[in-house]
């Protein structure tokens, strides 16, 4: 098959809460989460008759900082509309939403391409829209008794940013989603930590294949599983000669599978009009009071030159907006001295360290994260030490025990470098060397692995916290006394 | 608060709900009775849109209206008949039974707001709200014989009244006399930040009756094919009242009238669908049968508790916002409407106020008009100001066949004191 016959072509439709205090058409707070059904509705989101939606204009106001960040253009007359169309979790049958008049069209977000160096994903537009209820099912939705509705979700305003058809895998599109969450957090307008806060519905091909839409995925790793799953499908379809339906399918989470929707489900009409009870939006004028933070890649910029981290280091650290604010409290003691130690030290360690435990930045302070650098800049212990110290730390705080500070755990574990010491790695590095005639063999034969070995022994020997460079001159050392 | 007692005679259905010891505080309305439509909502009062489907709704909230009568020390008197949803001429199509017309029972008292205008017209209370789509304060004000202002649309708050074309409607003062209607304005009038559509216009103003120097346009339309020539006859009339008190009339002609009932009947069976979607048994109506699928216990509840008239303006509107035909209907509609709005915008370049019929017959008898386009025939007089959006009253003038013929003026947007004036001129002249 032909590298163009199989390319693969993906667009996204992103929903975002807007993390206003009140919902989008009326006063009603969007902090539900931790109170029971129903608790935040009024008239107005629960769509009892004759009452009327009055626009918050704050959630505009933060669309369209999104629209100026992602270098869209506000147009000079947007309009809402009604989408009419018939489900329970739908308190007045239409949700009011943005159709021919959205607030925003056209731009642009950058992001790392499949290929290495930056890529620009188009975007279509981005519309305001209200969230609507949620549907509670008693059992299971096909043969439980009942549902129930909660209206706490009914109002919440979100907004659809629509890409074009520019990612080309899977992993592009988990990119431009990554890259939109954190420019949404920069700007302060989005909490990717919100349980639903963020749904995606996906498009996908294969280059001169039908296109296939896949809704209800609602989590960052879920895009990249949908995706992977539909271009295997199609593909497979496609091999064996099979024509791929133009359809809509369902992404169930918890299978890692998508599914075709009913046939019934597809032919919507939704009989859009202008929403009578609301005027057309004119607010261009807005933009350019708008003052826009620094967005992720300028501060990507930044770190690197400001303080020195590689561009990998620099992505990740800036990638995500508390990581990047947890990154230079660390360093801002003593930005110099300690910016090329803590951009490793958490951009891969401590990162790996957290997804390892699933544990959340939020547990980390940055004080004591700043202590342990400190320790690992003075040679106090070695990168192995290190390593172990900041695991205990980790343990502690994710068990709510009682923390202590890394010099603590240093000395209660007595991890630190034996420096000075050298008797103590001389006799070790002596033990190794008795106890492996092989190794001595092999090194005196010319095999480096052989050195590599022993060096591990004798590490292991000072628990760690030898001086690696101190070591492997003393092992050097006792090595030339046997005539190596 | 004290409390009144108010227990009427309706020999004319013009209630359906009596309030028997409203209460009330003090203010410009202290213990005055006032009606409401039943399409208003008022806290703690069943309101039903004299529609099945609402049966024992209770609203847990006041109308920015009935807020605003409470304070100014109005007693709820009750919930007055109406068409279902406001759709219809002459309240016949109330799922609780027809208001007769207290004139001649015979008779229809018009509609949709047909109990609002009984109930004034019967002395059962001075005034009342009603609620104006496309003529429905002013068609029974004309039919029963008292006064009834659709006030400019944006001027009264419509927050809390049951929607049925929220572009079209207002609710409005109706009123034994021009002074009462005004009253009740000052009362209703205003922004209200619940109504984005609403517009900071408040209404103080005291009826003067010195119309001299007034400039009428007289539109040739209004006097021409459909409109009863006894009809046309009583309002050349009191025309020529007017003018004897120093008016003069100006010939006039409003051409997009040819398609200002399309327009105006495209467009609110386009927003009732969607408006009354929300109406499917599972919060309103009668219980849905769970055991069904939901679309279907949906179908089966709406069939059932919707009347003839309002399915049958569901399924226009539904039709006509359907993919392929929106920019044959609804889109047209709306340039169509731009035009009328435009024709008046010319007119009023010449002239103050329009005077014409407000209905082109008396009063139909019960049960007359059977067949729908017949009956929206009647409302062509009335709709052009609600296609519009500017304000117009209807006031009694005389009698054709016994029965009481209105007399409708139309004024410039947000001049409602101009029609006022003029209507309370004649008022005066004749008393």
């Amino acid at each position: 098959m032909a590298e163009e016959e199989t390319q693969v072509i993906v667009g996204l439709e992103v929903h975002c809460q807007l993390d206003t205090k009140s919902k989008l058409f009326c006063g009603c707070s969007t902090d539900y989460r931790n109170d029971g059904p129903n608790t935040h509705v009024c008239p107005i989101c629960l769509g009892l008759p004759g009452a009327m939606p009055a626009l918050n204009k704050k959630a505009i106001e933060y669309a369209m900082k999104v629209a100026k960040a992602l270098n869209c253009g506000i147009v000079n007359e947007a309009e809402f509309s009604r989408k009419n169309y018939f489900y329970p979790d739908l308190d007045k049958a239409y949700q009011i939403t943005q159709y021919d008049k959205p607030l925003a069209e056209g731009g642009y977000l950058e992001i790392e391409s499949d290929e290495g160096g930056e890529k620009k994903v188009r975007l279509t537009r981005i519309h305001v829209e209200e969230d609507p209820g949620r549907l509670v099912h008693m059992g299971n939705v096909e043969r439980g008794k009942y549902s129930l509705v909660d209206y706490n979700r009914a109002g919440i305003p979100l907004i659809e940013i629509v890409s074009e058809p520019d990612m080309r895998s899977p992993k592009e599109a988990r990119k431009f989603l990554n890259k939109l969450r954190a420019t949404l957090e920069y700007l302060s307008v989005f909490d990717s930590e919100k349980e639903g806060s963020l749904r995606v519905d996906a498009n996908i091909s294969i280059r001169g294949s039908e296109r296939v839409e896949v809704k209800n995925i609602t989590s960052y790793k879920g895009v990249e599983k949908a995706l992977t799953f539909e271009v295997t499908r199609q593909k497979n379809l496609i091999r064996r000669g099979q024509r791929i339906e133009r359809e809509t399918r369902h992404y169930l989470e918890a299978r890692g599978i998508t599914q075709s929707a009913r046939s019934k489900e597809q032919e919507h009409d939704y009989r859009y009009f202008p929403e009578p009870d609301l005027r057309p939006l004119r607010v261009k004028s807005w933009v350019d009071g708008i003052v826009l933070p620094e967005l992720p890649d300028a501060r990507r910029e930044r770190f690197m030159a400001q303080y020195g981290c590689s561009l990998n280091h620099a992505r990740t650290l800036t990638g995500e907006l508390k990581l990047a604010n947890f990154f230079e409290k660390v360093v801002a003691p003593d930005a110099g001295g300690l910016s090329p130690l803590a951009s490793t030290w958490i951009a891969d360690t401590l990162i790996g360290e957290l997804n390892y435990r699933d544990m959340s930045l939020d547990k980390v302070d940055a004080e004591s994260f700043t202590a342990l650098v400190d320790l690992l800049k003075a040679e106090t212990i070695t990168d192995k030490s290190g390593v172990e110290v900041l695991r205990v730390m980790l343990d502690q705080r994710l068990k709510n025990e009682k923390t202590e500070s890394p010099k603590a755990i240093v000395e209660r574990l007595g991890l630190a470098k034996t420096t000075g010491d050298t008797g103590a790695i001389a006799a070790a590095a002596e033990e190794a060397i008795n106890e492996n005639p092989k190794a001595l063999e092999d090194y005196r034969n010319g095999e480096s692995k052989a050195l590599n070995f022993l060096v591990g022994q004798v590490m292991k020997k000072t628990r760690g916290k030898a001086d690696p460079a101190e070591l492997n001159r003393l092992l050097t050392e006792a090595l030339k006394k046997r005539g190596a | 608060m004290t409390s009144i007692a108010f227990g009427p005679d309706d020999r004319y259905h013009a209630f359906l709900t009596v309030c028997g010891k409203p209460s009330h505080g003090a203010g410009k309305l202290a213990g005055v009775p006032v009606a409401v439509k039943d399409n208003i909502s008022t806290a703690g009062i069943e309101t039903t849109c004299a529609s099945k489907i609402l049966k024992g709704y209770v609203p847990p909230y006041d109308a920015h209206v009935v807020g605003l009568l409470k304070q100014a020390g109005a007693a709820i008197a009750g919930k007055t008949n109406m068409d279902e949803f406001g759709m219809g001429t002459t309240t016949e199509n109330s799922a609780f039974g027809p208001t007769l017309n207290p004139c001649d029972t015979g008779r229809v008292p018009g509609g949709s707001s047909g109990g609002s205008a009984a109930a004034i017209a019967g002395g059962m209370v001075r005034m009342a709200l009603g609620t104006d789509t496309g003529g429905s304060i002013r068609c029974p004000a004309a039919f029963c014989g008292i006064v009834g202002l659709k006030p400019t649309y944006g001027r009264v708050s419509r927050y809390g009244l049951i929607a049925y074309a929220n572009s079209l409607e207002q609710i409005g003062p109706m009123g034994k006399t021009v002074g009462d209607v005004s009253t009740l304005m000052s009362v209703i009038a205003g922004y209200d930040r619940h109504d984005s559509t609403s517009r900071d216009k408040p209404y103080a103003h005291t009826p003067k009756a010195d119309i001299k120097g007034l400039k009428i346009g007289i539109p040739e339309e209004y006097f021409g094919k459909g409109v009863d020539s006894g009809v046309a006859e009583v309002v050349k009339k009191a025309i020529g009242r007017l003018e004897d008190l120093g008016a003069t009339t100006v010939p006039c002609s409003i051409p997009s009238m040819e398609y200002a009932l399309a327009a105006y009947y495209v467009t609110c069976t386009c927003e009732a669908s969607s408006n009354l979607a929300r109406f499917d048994g599972v919060r309103y109506g009668p219980a849905a049968d769970t055991k069904k699928s939901w679309h279907d216990a949906y179908q089966e509840v709406r069939s059932a508790a919707f009347g003839t008239e309002v399915r049958r303006r569901i399924m226009l509107g539904t039709f006509a916002l359907s993919s392929g035909y929106y920019g044959k209907y609804y889109a047209k509609a709306q340039v169509a409407r731009e035009n009328v709005k435009k024709d008046f915008l010319r007119i009023f370049r010449d002239v103050d106020v329009i005077a014409g019929p407000t209905m082109p017959t008396i009063a139909f008898r019960l049960k007359e008009k059977s067949d729908p386009l017949s009956m929206y025939l009647a409302d062509i007089l009335t709709v052009p100001a609600n296609l519009a959006g500017i304000p117009a009253i209807s006031l009694p003038c005389g009698t054709s066949e016994g029965m009481p013929v209105g007399l409708q003026i139309m004024g410039r947007h947000f001049e409602d004191e101009r029609v006022i004036d003029v209507a309370y001129a004649y008022e005066q002249a004749v008393s």
